[in-house]
């Protein structure tokens, strides 16, 4: 029995050994597709666990990677505090993580991702000035709230910490992101909607939402408010206390006059207040308003004078990522901005880091609407095939170049954070 | 140690490990970092300070969550309560057939074959502007507007607590309304008692541990959410546990471990007080 046991198990490490050295010669070689027949037989008992939030953690994205790619892509799907808890509490059950920007203010102290190579990543070169150099059209993005920039670069692959300026390597690699704004309801508002004040406008009484998560939520309604001219901040990305103050008092009063007909916590509450009628004007994703349009309502992604709440995610690899996975895992980050996700995502109106390859993954119709801003030339579909809007329609707000250079403010991690969130129970509790 | 006490402890210890691993053991995790120290956005320092239990004492918001939190507990344990009696008394006592009545009692359960989420979420479209019972209202022309309370209010908490809670009542109620002699009811009909004096006098004294254990149930699955209030009242309200949530997002675990010592210190005190009013053992021993 013991002895049996002892001849499989050197068989067994055998193999392991034989497999890990033939990786390291290929990885080494820096000719990994010149081995394919090594490559494909090491690498296919892998699977990489990508884990993030429900709008791009998407099944789809997994299936066809793993197709693509030889080994399995797991996707799990967790909400934002879910997201950083699990990366801290228990990094060892993520490989790739799929955080937002302001995220990284939480993990990367932490030190539980490596930063990544980009070197590794082919079409770095291709990746959208906005997250490398801070700039988008030409022109300095906002840097109120927590702009990509900002946290791109590290001085190592396991500093601690943001570094200034460009370096080899990166925080994440930049993957989808989106200029948000208000939702409305064209057919139930009764009158144009051109401001984030028209969020307290008193003519939505009882017909208006806002989401109850305190980091986006208040950003909504820090808008709202120096739109209606309620009050001017120094910085809307890093309120004060004695603004955010002000600001949860307003939402409180407006919340005992009866203005918020709900407050909501997920992506599905919003799009059936809107899709119900409950609402008429309320903060919204992207993805909510195609769902809505997807049941043949209308609903509009209104585009309003202040400009766009800009937020963006990436893909970071997790600090036990080593060997033939992180190769693997180095493999997946490349696939994911090669085409096939950007031309997916588009869809449901988000725009990839290389917008380049999404463009050969989409029709000349769907490419003109998404980022060019044309009208259609036919039926735009949902990225599960429903249609979301007609031959004649042009996307709210224009083109990519249109939308992205009007970001007003990012979405952020503000340093008076927990003073928000206990401020923010009080609107709840309120 | 004489050999039957030794029996006994080794036949206590297998249930006294379980409850030492899985109940003592993280109770005891969560009462020491409750007195941890938080730092932003890297979590527990190690430390022993009361700063956590101040927070959350001194601050009105907190109090306001716990009486809101405690009034849906009153108002449900009621409503559950008149509920659970009279559907079990009806099972019990009007039902003659017992398999008629075991397969009604099955029937009762049929909505726990879906999950806990689908049976809150479903009740909005019977609720909303747009939902059932306003399109049926207004065609009726009972009202001419949408009646707009009936979600996303205190209302549709309750409502919602009680379809998922009202179970967890019945269940205990029936059965000790099953354990009752049937020959009692009717020694005390013959002894001239009125039907209401029967079930007053004879039937509630001895379902008390029932209604006991279901209150219990109650007042736990009550107190110890979030996400129903949150959901039905479309985010309006909140409740003693959404502080706990709120923390977690920020990574501050000894503050919500805090908050979680005195919820369970809260529903042990009313669990205290439940079982005070009947001595659960002693009437499980009858």
């Amino acid at each position: 029995m013991t002895k049996n046991m002892t001849k499989r198990g050197v068989t067994r490490r055998g193999v392991l050994k034989g497999g890990a050295a033939a990786a390291g010669l290929a990885a080494g070689s820096g000719v990994v597709t010149g081995f394919p027949t090594i490559w494909a037989q090491t690498i296919k008992d892998i699977t990489l666990n990508h884990t993030g939030m429900s709008y791009s953690t998407l099944i789809d994205i997994a299936r066809q990677a793993s197709q693509d790619l030889g080994f399995k892509v797991e996707m799990s799907v967790t909400d934002h505090p879910g997201l950083t808890n699990r990366m801290v509490n228990d990094p060892k059950s993520i490989d790739i993580a799929d955080s937002e920007i302001w995220q990284t203010k939480v993990y990367v102290p932490l030190g539980v991702t490596q930063a990544v190579d980009v070197k590794k990543i082919k079409l770095w070169d291709q990746i959208t000035p906005l997250y490398k150099e801070g700039k988008f059209a030409g022109k300095e993005v906002s840097r109120e709230g927590d702009s990509p920039y900002e946290i791109m670069y590290r001085a190592a692959t396991d500093a601690k910490e943001f570094h200034d300026g460009p370096t080899e390597w990166a925080t994440f690699m930049p993957g989808v992101y989106n200029a948000d704004t208000l939702g409305i309801r064209p057919d139930l508002v009764g009158r144009p909607v051109t401001k984030w004040g028209d969020l307290f406008s008193s003519d939505f009484k009882g017909k208006a939402a806002i989401q109850n998560i305190p980091t986006i939520g208040i950003m909504d309604a820090i808008m709202a408010m120096e739109s209606s001219g309620e009050l001017k901040y120094g910085d809307k990305g890093n309120p004060t206390r004695e603004e955010l103050d002000k600001t949860i008092a307003k939402l409180i009063d407006l919340k005992k006059g009866g203005h918020w007909r709900a407050l909501w916590n997920t992506f599905d509450e919003s799009v059936n207040l809107m899709a119900s009628g409950e609402v008429v004007i309320q903060s919204m994703w992207s993805p909510a308003v195609t769902a809505v349009q997807t049941q043949g309502i209308k609903c509009v992604y209104q585009p309003l004078e202040e400009g766009y709440r800009g937020w963006g995610n990436g893909l970071a690899l997790m600090s036990h990522l080593e060997g033939i996975r992180l190769d693997a895992a180095y493999e997946y980050l490349n696939w994911y901005v090669s085409g096939w996700v950007g031309g997916f995502i588009a869809k449901q109106g988000y725009y990839i880091s290389v917008p380049e390859t999404a463009k050969n993954n989409l029709s000349e119709n769907e490419w003109g609407f998404f980022y060019g801003g044309k009208p259609a030339t036919a039926d735009i579909t949902s990225p599960t095939g429903e249609k979301t809007n007609s031959a004649g329609d042009v996307r709210d707000g224009g083109s990519y170049e249109e939308r992205f250079s009007k970001v007003g403010v990012w979405n952020n991690l503000m340093t008076e954070a927990e003073f928000l969130f206990s401020k923010w129970n009080e609107f709840n509790a309120a | 140690m004489n050999k039957n006490s030794l029996i006994t402890y080794l036949q206590v210890a297998p249930l006294f490990l379980v409850l030492l691993l899985f109940v003592i053991a993280p109770l005891a995790l969560v009462v020491v970092v409750s007195f941890f120290r938080y730092q932003m956005l890297v979590g527990l320092v190690p430390d022993f300070t009361f700063k956590n239990y101040i927070d959350i004492l001194t601050n009105p918001t907190n109090w306001w969550l716990y009486l809101s939190t405690i009034r849906f507990t009153a108002i449900v344990l009621a409503i559950t309560f008149v509920l659970g009696f009279w559907i079990s008394y009806f099972l019990v006592f009007h039902v003659r057939n017992l398999l008629t009545a075991i397969g009604l009692f099955l029937v009762c359960t049929v909505p726990f074959w879906t999950s806990n989420i689908i049976r809150m979420i479903s009740w909005r479209p019977v609720l909303g502007k747009e939902g059932l019972i306003n399109s049926a209202l207004l065609q009726l022309g009972v009202v001419d507007r949408p009646v707009e309370w009936f979600l996303f209010s205190d209302f549709s908490v309750i409502v919602a607590y009680v379809h998922l809670f009202t179970l967890f009542m019945i269940v205990p109620i029936f059965n000790s309304m099953a354990r009752i002699d049937p020959a009692l009811l009717e020694a005390a009909f013959d002894g001239g008692a009125s039907r209401w004096g029967v079930v007053w006098n004879v039937v509630l004294p001895l379902s008390k541990t029932g209604i006991a254990l279901g209150a219990v149930f109650v007042v736990t699955l009550v107190m110890g959410d979030f996400f129903v209030v949150s959901v039905m009242s479309g985010g309006l309200s909140g409740s003693a546990t959404s502080g706990i949530f709120n923390d977690l997002q920020f990574l501050n675990y000894p503050r919500a471990a805090a908050s979680a010592v005195i919820l369970v210190i809260i529903v042990l005190m009313i669990a205290a007080a439940i079982f005070r009013l009947v001595d659960v053992r002693k009437e499980l021993a009858r």
